[in-house]
């Protein structure tokens, strides 16, 4: 059963990163774009918890918190940039 | 057994949202709009996919880990923060199409 549910749910996670991807590609502004990156972080750390169940190992714990962090920085080191042309200040 | 069947109701509810998140930030109009929609992704989505993975460990080991829960806490921690960044930008994208 368990396995059943991680195939489903990989599948809309994975739509939902294609989805994420066509933003990203079309999105007409710069912070639409940024909004897509963030979002295709949240994707990352969702794929990798489901993927750490499927293989039932607790190494994946440690790659997404490591995700959520670098996705974190790389979208306020972005918009800092966006904002006033230097990324600390 | 009923530990497997929730946190296989759990994940596919977590995976369903952030299918949601990624639907509104397609759909909606405009970029303070679309803001709205990964949020669903990033607080509901990925609570419920680790709160699955935390309740699948339970069924296996018989100890409950907390620890995955810190993954939760710093986006509910990082999200208003990024947020608030994107949306100063788009505020002056948008000043920037005006004048122009």
């Amino acid at each position: 059963m368990l396995t059943t549910a991680i195939t489903i749910s990989l599948v809309l996670v994975g739509a939902a990163v294609g989805l994420t991807l066509i933003r990203l590609a079309l999105g007409p502004t710069m912070p639409d774009r940024i909004l897509a990156l963030d979002t295709l972080a949240i994707d990352a750390i969702a794929l990798v918890v489901i993927l750490g169940l499927l293989n039932a190992t607790a190494l994946s714990f440690e790659a997404a918190l490591l995700l959520a962090i670098m996705g974190f920085v790389g979208t306020v080191a972005l918009c800092k940039f966006l904002i006033g042309r230097s990324i600390i200040d | 057994m009923i530990a497997e069947a929730i946190a296989s109701l759990l994940i596919v509810t977590g995976a369903a949202f952030v299918l949601l998140g990624s639907i509104g930030l397609v759909r909606l109009p405009d970029i303070f709009t679309r803001l709205h929609g990964p949020t669903k992704a990033t607080t509901l989505g990925v609570g419920a996919i680790v709160a699955a993975s935390s309740v699948a460990a339970y069924a296996v080991n018989g100890d409950i880990s907390l620890r995955e829960l810190t993954i939760p806490l710093f986006l509910f921690i990082t999200a208003p923060v990024s947020a608030h960044l994107i949306g100063k930008v788009a505020l002056k994208d948008a000043a920037a199409r005006r004048q122009n």
